[in-house]
C-alpha cells in the first residue's frame, strides 16, 4: 500500500488561520478521494508556517470494481414520435458518455424509466491525485486571501513550492506554473534551500536535519517543556495562556525558548499594564511566582537554534524596554489625577454620530442601570454603588494607557478607581461592565457589576437600534448579538426575574428624554424584542431543549428570561409522561379553534349540556391551576390542565363549534378561548411536534 | 553603520537589482506609498521597480522632540517590485545581510499584518518583518489601489531607516544616531521636531487649514476634470496633509473623520481611474520592459 505526500510551501502564513485550515484540509481532501474512490488507512495534516503538509497512508484504488446503474428519463420522453431517441435521452447519454446498447428499462411506479448501466473509468491512483490535489489547493478558503503575481489563483500568501511525491514517484502537477516536484526547502536561515525527497517516509527525518520540525504538537510540546525549564531555574511558572501558546508554536519551524530580564522598576506598575504589551504586542510569556506574582523574567521563542542567543535576548529585551517604559510613563501620567476627572473629557469623544458623545452615553448607563436596579429592589446601598459605578464606567477609555491598550478597558477602569479611593464593589463593577467579553467568559460576580454590564449594553442596543443599525446577515459591527447574549446570560446566572419589555422601555425612554431622540417607537421597540427573543432561541437550542419546546414557551408573549428556561425545561421533563399524544391532539384542537374567537366571553346559560361538562370541568381546576403557575409549578399546572382532555374530547364528539348561530358559536369559542388563555400561561402546547 | 550610509547601502542594493533610484516627491505626504512612483505606478500592466527613501510627516505622532521614539517626521526607504518575484523574501533578507544583519545572529520575523490605507483606498497582505521583536520593515503585497484591483500585484517594502539605524548603532535615542562622523540625528532635526509640534498641537490656525482643504479639493476636481493626473494628484496629496494637521490638532471629531477621508478616498479613485486611461491611451508603453530577469 502506497503513502502520498502533498507539502504546500507557502510565505509565512498567520498563525490564526491555521486550525481552520487543517480541518479544511481534511476534510476536503477527503470527499475528494471518496468520490474518485480512493481509500485509505489514515490521513494527517502537519503545519509549519511555511508549509501545509498533508500525508495520505495505505492508499488503495478502488475504481475497477465499479459499476453504476443511473436513472435516466422516462420512456415516454425519451423517444420521439418515429422512435428515434429524444433531445432528453440524446443529452443523457451523452453526459454518461455511453450508447443505446448500453440502455435498459425498469418499472417505477408503473411508469417506464430508462436505465443505463455505467462502468466508471479506471482512473490510476497518479492520474487521481494529480487532478485532485490542485483542486484541494484551490477550494481552500481563507478569511483574506491575496493575488500574487499576476497568477489566477488566491491564497493566504503566496504559494512558493509545491512536493507531491506518492511513495519514491513525484505525482506530477502544475498550479499556475508552480510545478509539484519532490525538492522542498529547509528553515529559512538554518537549512538547505534545496533538499531532495527520495522518499516520502524520508521526508520528515531530512526536514528536521533541516531545522524544521513538521509537527505542530511536537513543536508546542518543545516550546512548553522548554520554557519550564528555563523558568524553573529562576523559581517560576510560565503564566500559561493557550492561544498564546498555539499562535507561537504556529510562528516558528524550529522552536528554542529563551529567556530575558525585565528590569525591576516595572513590577511595581499594575500585572496587566506589563503583561498586555508581552503578550499582545511581543508574543512573550510572563513569569510568575507560586502566588501568581510577576516575576522579572519574560520567555520569547526563538525561530531557530541557540547559536548567538545572547544577541536575540539582548535585542528583544530592548524592545520590551521600550514598550514598558511607554506604560510606565502613561501610567504615571494617567494617576496624576482621580479617575472622575477624566469623565467630562468623554465629551469629546463621539460614541456614535447620532448617539452622541461617551459623556451623553455615560448619562444614560447611570439612569438605565439605577431604574433596572430599582427595579430589582436591590437596595439603596447597591443603588448608590451602581450610580457611582455607571458614571465612572467609561473614563478611562480616555486615559493615556487604554488609549495606548484598548484591550484594558474597564481593567484599568478598576485599577484607577481603587487608586482613586473609590469603594470596592465600584472598583470592580466597572471591570464587570464589559463581561461577558467572548463566548464562555466569566460573568460579573457583584449585583453592581451585573446591572451595571447589562445596562451599558442594552443602552448600545437599544439606541443602535433606534437609528437603524441593527445587525443584519453576518453584519454586526457593534457586536450587538454577543451584547444581548452577554444581557441573557447575565440574568440567567443571576436567577433574576426581569420583564425584559419593562427593560427595554426604560431603555429606549431615556434615549427620548436624554437625547432627544425620534424613532418609531413601536417598531424599534418590537424589533428589539424580536432580537432577544432570536438569541434566547438560540442559546435554549445550545442547551440542547427540543426546538418544538422552545417554540412552546417563546410563543407564549412571556418576557421574563429566567422564567422562559424554567418552563422550557420543566416541559422537557413533563413530556416525557406516557400517553400524551391524545392529550396533545385534543389541545391542538382547542387552539386551532381558540385563534378565532372574537373574546373569551362565556354566557353560562347558553352552554348544552356537553359544553357545562367542559365548562364545569375547567372551572374546577382555573384556581388551582393559576396558583401552581404563580408557584412556578409548571409541570403540575400541566398534570392539573391535561384532566380536561376527556372533557374536551366530548365536546368535540357532541358539539359543533362553527354553527351559523354567531352567538351560538362565538360563546363555545369564547369557552374554548379561556382554556386555550390558561394553557398560554403555561406554554402553547400546540407547538409541541408528534411524540 | 551611519544614518546616510543605511540610506547609500539599501538604495544601491536595490539599484542592482534593476530598481530605479529616485529622489524623494516633493509634496509633503505621510508615507512613501503616497509618492505617485508608488501609488500611480502599481496600477495596471506595466512592471515597475523603483527604490527611493521618502521623508514622512506625521503630524500626530510629533512629541516636541521629546520621545526617544516618536517623530514629526521619519524616514522610509520605499521599494516597489511589480510584478513581485518569486524569490522576492529572499531579495529582502539579502538586503538586510547588505547592510550588516545577519539572520543565522538574529530572530528575524515574518509576522501577519494586513496593511490597509483608507485615505488611499489601498489595501494589501503581508507583515511586519521583526528584528529581534522589533518591527523594521512593512513588507505588503499590493492587492487594491485607488479603490482598484491591482492587475499585476506588487511587492511593497517600506523600511523604518531610524529604527534600523538605531538598532545598528545600539541607540537608545531616535536623536543620538549618527547621521555621519560627526553629526546626528537630533542636530539635524531636532528643532524640526519641535517647531512641528508646536504648529500641529498649537498653533495651526483650524480655519485657515479647514479652507486650505476645501481650496485643494476644488483644485483637485477641476484639474483632474482637464485630464491632468500628476497635477491633480498633487493636490489630493495637500489635501491628505492638511487633514493629517488638522487631525493633529484635534479639530476634527469622528464623525468628521469619517467625511474627510472618504473625501480624500474619492479623489485618490478618480485619480488612479484617470491614471489607468491615460496609460491605457498611451498603450501601456512600459509594458515590454523585462525587470529581474537575471534573478
Amino acid at each position: 500500500m502506497s503513502k502520498y505526500l502533498l507539502e504546500i510551501g507557502v510565505e509565512e502564513i498567520p498563525a490564526n488561520v491555521i486550525h481552520d485550515t487543517i480541518n479544511q484540509i481534511k476534510n476536503i481532501s477527503n470527499d475528494l478521494l471518496k468520490k474518485d474512490r480512493l481509500i485509505y488507512t489514515d490521513l494527517e495534516v502537519y503545519t509549519t508556517p511555511r508549509r501545509l503538509i498533508l500525508t495520505i497512508n495505505g492508499i488503495k484504488n478502488m475504481q475497477e470494481s465499479i459499476e453504476e446503474k443511473v436513472k435516466g428519463p422516462s420512456v415516454k420522453i425519451a423517444y420521439d414520435s418515429e422512435g428515434k431517441p429524444s433531445k432528453a435521452l440524446m443529452g443523457f447519454m451523452k453526459g454518461h458518455d455511453i450508447d443505446e446498447n448500453s440502455l435498459t428499462v425498469e418499472k417505477i411506479n408503473g411508469e417506464d424509466y430508462i436505465y443505463a448501466l455505467i462502468k466508471k473509468m479506471n482512473k490510476s491512483i497518479e492520474e487521481i491525485l494529480s487532478n485532485d490535489m490542485p483542486a484541494l489547493i484551490r477550494s481552500i478558503s481563507f478569511p483574506k486571501s491575496m493575488k500574487w503575481g499576476g497568477k489566477n489563483l488566491k491564497f493566504v500568501r503566496p504559494i512558493r513550492w509545491l512536493v507531491s511525491l506518492l511513495d519514491d514517484k513525484v505525482i506530477p502537477f502544475n498550479l499556475e506554473g508552480i510545478k509539484a516536484s519532490n525538492i522542498t526547502r529547509g528553515h529559512r536561515f538554518l537549512g538547505s534551500s534545496h533538499i531532495v525527497i527520495d522518499n516520502v517516509d524520508d521526508y520528515a527525518k531530512l526536514l528536521r536535519e533541516n531545522y524544521v520540525i513538521i509537527d505542530q504538537n511536537e513543536r508546542k510540546e518543545l516550546i512548553k517543556y522548554g520554557s519550564e525549564r528555563l523558568v524553573r531555574e529562576k523559581g517560576g511558572t510560565i503564566l500559561l495562556d493557550e492561544d498564546l501558546l498555539d499562535e507561537v508554536t504556529n510562528i516558528v519551524e524550529y522552536p528554542t525558548p529563551i529567556i530575558g530580564r525585565i528590569k525591576d522598576e516595572y513590577l511595581s506598575l499594575p500585572m496587566d499594564v506589563v503583561i498586555t504589551p508581552m503578550k499582545e504586542h511581543l508574543r512573550y510569556f510572563p513569569v510568575v511566582d507560586d502566588k501568581k506574582r510577576l516575576l522579572p523574567y519574560f520567555i520569547t521563542v526563538r525561530n531557530g537554534d541557540d547559536r548567538y542567543i545572547d544577541i536575540v535576548v539582548k535585542g528583544n529585551e530592548k524592545v520590551l524596554g521600550a514598550r514598558l517604559e511607554d506604560a510606565k510613563f502613561f501610567y504615571k501620567e494617567d494617576i496624576k489625577y482621580p479617575l472622575e476627572k477624566y469623565v467630562e473629557r468623554l465629551n469629546n469623544i463621539t460614541f456614535q454620530e447620532k448617539l452622541g458623545t461617551l459623556y451623553q452615553k455615560t448619562k444614560r448607563i447611570q439612569k438605565l442601570s439605577c431604574k433596572i436596579g430599582n427595579y430589582l429592589e436591590v437596595g439603596d446601598e447597591t443603588v448608590k454603588n451602581v450610580d457611582r459605578a455607571a458614571f465612572l464606567s467609561k473614563a478611562d477609555l480616555v486615559t493615556k494607557i487604554v488609549s495606548e491598550f484598548t484591550e484594558l478597558q474597564g481593567k484599568m477602569g478598576m485599577e484607577y478607581a481603587k487608586i482613586s479611593n473609590e469603594n470596592e464593589i465600584v472598583s470592580i463593577a466597572i471591570f464587570e461592565q464589559y463581561l461577558p467579553r467572548y463566548s464562555g467568559d466569566q460573568l460579573p460576580s457583584t449585583t453592581a457589576g451585573s446591572i451595571l454590564s447589562i445596562a451599558d449594553k442594552l443602552d448600545s442596543i437599544a439606541g443602535l437600534f433606534a437609528i437603524g443599525i441593527q445587525p443584519s446577515g453576518s453584519q454586526d459591527p457593534f457586536g450587538l448579538r454577543r451584547s444581548a447574549l452577554g444581557i441573557i446570560n447575565i440574568i440567567l446566572d443571576k436567577k433574576w426575574n426581569i420583564s425584559l419589555n419593562e427593560i427595554v422601555d426604560f431603555a429606549l425612554y431615556i434615549y427620548v428624554e436624554e437625547n432627544g431622540l425620534a424613532f418609531d417607537y413601536n417598531k424599534i421597540k418590537s424589533d428589539i424584542m424580536g432580537f432577544f427573543i432570536a438569541r434566547i432561541r438560540n442559546m435554549f437550542m445550545d442547551m440542547n431543549i427540543r426546538h418544538d419546546i422552545i417554540e412552546a414557551v417563546v410563543s407564549t408573549n412571556i418576557d421574563d428570561i429566567y422564567d422562559l428556561k424554567i418552563r422550557a425545561i420543566k416541559l422537557n421533563e413533563w413530556l416525557k409522561k406516557d400517553g400524551l399524544q391524545d392529550i396533545l391532539t385534543a389541545f391542538n384542537r382547542v387552539s386551532t379553534l381558540a385563534v378565532k374567537a372574537p373574546s373569551n366571553e362565556i354566557k353560562r346559560d347558553l352552554l348544552t349540556e356537553d359544553e357545562l361538562n367542559l365548562y364545569d370541568s375547567y372551572n374546577n381546576i382555573e384556581e388551582k391551576v393559576l396558583n401552581l403557575i404563580e408557584k412556578k409549578e409548571y409541570d403540575k399546572a400541566l398534570d392539573l390542565l391535561i384532566t380536561l382532555k376527556d372533557p374536551i374530547d366530548n365536546f368535540f364528539e357532541k358539539v359543533m363549534v362553527m354553527v351559523e348561530d354567531e352567538t351560538l358559536k362565538n360563546n363555545r369559542l369564547g369557552l374554548l378561548k379561556t382554556i386555550y388563555d390558561t394553557m398560554m400561561k403555561v406554554c402553547d402546547l400546540s407547538k409541541i411536534n408528534k411524540l | 553603520m551611519f544614518f546616510q550610509d543605511l540610506m547609500l547601502k539599501l538604495l544601491s542594493y536595490w539599484g542592482e537589482k534593476d530598481c530605479i533610484i529616485m529622489e524623494p516627491y516633493d509634496v509633503e505626504k505621510g508615507a512613501g506609498t503616497m509618492n505617485p512612483h508608488t501609488f500611480l505606478r502599481a496600477l495596471g500592466p506595466e512592471p515597475w521597480r523603483v527604490v527611493y527613501v521618502e521623508p514622512s510627516r506625521r503630524p500626530a505622532d510629533a512629541r516636541y522632540g521629546e520621545n526617544p521614539n516618536r517623530v514629526y517626521q521619519h524616514h522610509q526607504l520605499q521599494v516597489i517590485l511589480k510584478p513581485s518575484p518569486e524569490n522576492v523574501q529572499d531579495l529582502y533578507l539579502d538586503s538586510l545581510k547588505a547592510i550588516g544583519i545577519d539572520p543565522i545572529k538574529h530572530d528575524i520575523r515574518f509576522v501577519e499584518d494586513n496593511w490597509e490605507a483608507p485615505t488611499l483606498g489601498a489595501w494589501g497582505l503581508g507583515w511586519e518583518v521583526w528584528l529581534d521583536g522589533m518591527e523594521i520593515t512593512q513588507f505588503t503585497y499590493f492587492q487594491q489601489v485607488g479603490s482598484i484591483n491591482c492587475e499585476l500585484e506588487s511587492a511593497e517594502l517600506t523600511y523604518g531607516l531610524e529604527r534600523i539605524a538605531m538598532y545598528l548603532q545600539d541607540v537608545d535615542n531616535i536623536f543620538d544616531i549618527k547621521w555621519n562622523r560627526n553629526i546626528t540625528y537630533g542636530e539635524v532635526f531636532n528643532k524640526a521636531e519641535y517647531e512641528h509640534s508646536v504648529y500641529s498641537f498649537e498653533k495651526a490656525d483650524i480655519n485657515t487649514l479647514k479652507g486650505l482643504f476645501n481650496t485643494y479639493e476644488n483644485e483637485a476636481y477641476k484639474t483632474l476634470d482637464s485630464s491632468l493626473v500628476l497635477p491633480g494628484y498633487d493636490y489630493v496629496l495637500k489635501c491628505s496633509h492638511t487633514f493629517n494637521v488638522l487631525d493633529a490638532r484635534g479639530a476634527i471629531s469622528v464623525s468628521e473623520r469619517t467625511n474627510y477621508i472618504g473625501r480624500v478616498r474619492n479623489l485618490a479613485r478618480i485619480v488612479a481611474s484617470k491614471y489607468l486611461e491615460q496609460r491605457k491611451d498611451m498603450g501601456f508603453p512600459l509594458l515590454d520592459k523585462e525587470v529581474g530577469i537575471d534573478e
